[in-house]
């Protein structure tokens, strides 16, 4: 039972870090600025949650699971609205969507 | 063992979340690679203090999870008091 | 192993310094004084150091960028070009180098048995502490009671700090000399999501800023870190909410009274030391029990250093803030 959730965690912790390198390398190669904060808000949330909930296992039920829960909840609370809050205020400035299509803007 | 793996990814996407602050070429670009940056030091933080067999620092992830944010907000206060100056400065020429 | 990823971060660190100087932009110079700070907390982190770490990540990393920030909503964007080589300022700083790295020759390794900080009195500190004092961070035992006249000192150079700062920057700026902003541009109120995700996070950040403080003696933390901690949970509500508002939950009257009232607390727990017959700044003699006296001491020293903070970085943050667009 030990050795399960041994191996159920280091699962977690490599998926969880090759998310992490999959989001660093699209905010490097994407094209403009819509498209790289989609890639950053993916090491924000399938990363961390999956990077802590592997250490939650190894910690177990103690103050230190605790603890990582409540930086969890902290981070999916703040993470999406930074990237909300940024995406507003580029859209306000008068950041263009390259992505766009012609249809789209009639609508 | 495999904490190594983890903790090289880290510093990997914290590298190029540097090379696209310093790169980037607007102003949003910057922003969103600190913010990148500090979300990344809090998860390395967490991993580094189990790492280490010191699980009581993860006070201070929490710490940084929550001045990240804050970080982010004063950026886009900052923004927009310029974004909304320049209307008003066109408003008044015209 | 950690030699390598440690060697990272340096380079990290060079190629962000680098960058900070080379750029002419000064926004951008300000987004990587964060990361900046950011690096330097995780090596800090690295090496063990985990209340220093704290403490650059909390003023470094939060409210120094908030500061730089306000600062540079009142002036322009970009630095002024200068296309003056002065090779004799380059001369001086290259010795200066020089002389700096051929000092390093000298340090000890880290981690040296035989190093002097690990001898004389570091050694002795580690020792007599679960005897004297009796509390497991020994970093706060040393900074609050072995070098606690330090730390006065440190209190009052906050102090001073922010005291210039409220003398150049005042309380109000002089009428008509911004333009007046409208009404509605009070605070992000565009923005409700981070709006009412803001408002969440506040009384979190207080309820552990107070944990810190409260904590130090156990865990990394201490007075520096938790007003660090405090004031940015109150800098969050007034980029939420606006300065009005900010100032009326907590009035500039408030904020002179904690800045003044913290050292002085210090200063008057070294005051009973005399009074009740030991040395200045001796807490031993604070309860009947040395052990408890020491005890006792620490909590109500770092409470002042916690208050004089907190009430210092406040205040100068409202100095930048109330003054322009921001």
């Amino acid at each position: 039972m030990d050795m399960l959730v041994d191996i159920v965690s280091w699962v977690l912790l490599l998926i969880g870090g090759f998310f992490v390198f999959v989001g660093g390398v699209g905010v490097l190669r994407m094209p403009e600025l819509y498209t790289r904060m989609h890639a950053s808000g993916l090491t924000d949330s399938i990363a961390t949650s999956l990077i802590l909930v592997g250490l939650m296992l190894q910690g177990g039920f103690s103050l230190i699971g605790l603890k990582l829960v409540a930086i969890l909840i902290f981070m999916l609370l703040t993470g999406p609205t930074s990237s909300n809050a940024l995406a507003s205020a580029a859209l306000l400035a008068g950041n263009k969507e390259e992505g766009a299509q012609q249809g789209d803007k009639k609508v | 063992m495999l904490y190594y793996v983890v903790i090289f990814a880290l510093i990997l996407t914290m590298g190029l979340a540097l090379v696209r602050a310093i790169l980037g070429p607007t102003v949003y670009d910057r922003v969103l690679a600190v913010n990148m940056f500090g979300t990344k030091t809090v998860l390395l933080l967490s991993v580094i203090s189990f790492f280490f067999g010191r699980p009581d620092f993860l006070d201070l992830a929490l710490a940084y999870a929550l001045i990240n944010f804050i970080g982010v907000l004063a950026v886009l206060k900052f923004f927009r008091g310029r974004a909304i100056d320049e209307h008003v400065d066109v408003e008044a020429q015209s | 192993m950690t030699v390598l990823f440690g060697g990272f971060l340096l380079a990290m660190l060079v190629i962000t310094a680098l960058a900070m100087v080379q750029t002419r932009n000064l926004f951008v110079a300000v987004m990587l004084g964060g990361i900046f700070s950011l690096l330097i907390a995780t090596v800090f982190f690295m090496l063990d150091a985990a209340d220093v770490s704290l403490t650059e990540a909390a003023v470094g990393a939060g409210i120094s960028t908030v500061l730089f920030l306000g600062a540079l909503s009142l002036t322009s964007d970009h630095e002024h070009s200068k296309t003056t080589i002065r090779p004799l300022a380059i001369i001086i700083v290259i010795i200066t180098m020089l002389l700096i790295l051929m000092s390093t020759f000298d340090f000890p390794f880290i981690g040296d048995p035989q190093s002097l900080v690990q001898n004389h009195v570091g050694a002795e500190y580690l020792a007599k502490t679960p005897e004297f004092i009796d509390i497991p961070n020994v970093v706060t035992a040393v900074l609050g009671s072995y070098r606690g006249y330090d730390t006065l000192g440190e209190v009052f150079v906050v102090l001073t700090a922010g005291v210039g700062v409220l003398f150049l920057l005042g309380k109000a700026p002089p009428p008509g000399c911004y333009r007046n902003k409208p009404a509605d541009t009070e605070g992000l109120s565009h923005y409700l999501i981070p709006r009412l995700v803001g408002r969440l996070v506040i009384p979190f950040l207080i309820l552990f800023g107070l944990y810190v403080q409260f904590h130090g003696e156990y865990s990394p933390g201490g007075g520096f870190q938790a007003g660090a901690l405090i004031a940015a949970a109150n800098i969050l509500y007034a980029l939420l909410e606006g300065e009005k508002s900010a100032l009326q939950v907590v009035p500039h009257k408030w904020l002179m009274g904690m800045i003044a009232s913290g050292a002085l607390l210090y200063g008057l727990v070294g005051v009973t030391g005399i009074l009740l017959g030991g040395n200045f700044l001796d807490y031993s003699v604070l309860s009947e029990d040395p052990v408890k006296g020491q005890q006792l001491g620490l909590l109500i020293i770092e409470l002042g250093v916690g208050i004089t903070v907190t009430g210092v970085l406040l205040s100068i943050y409202h100095a930048f803030a109330s003054r322009g667009k921001i």
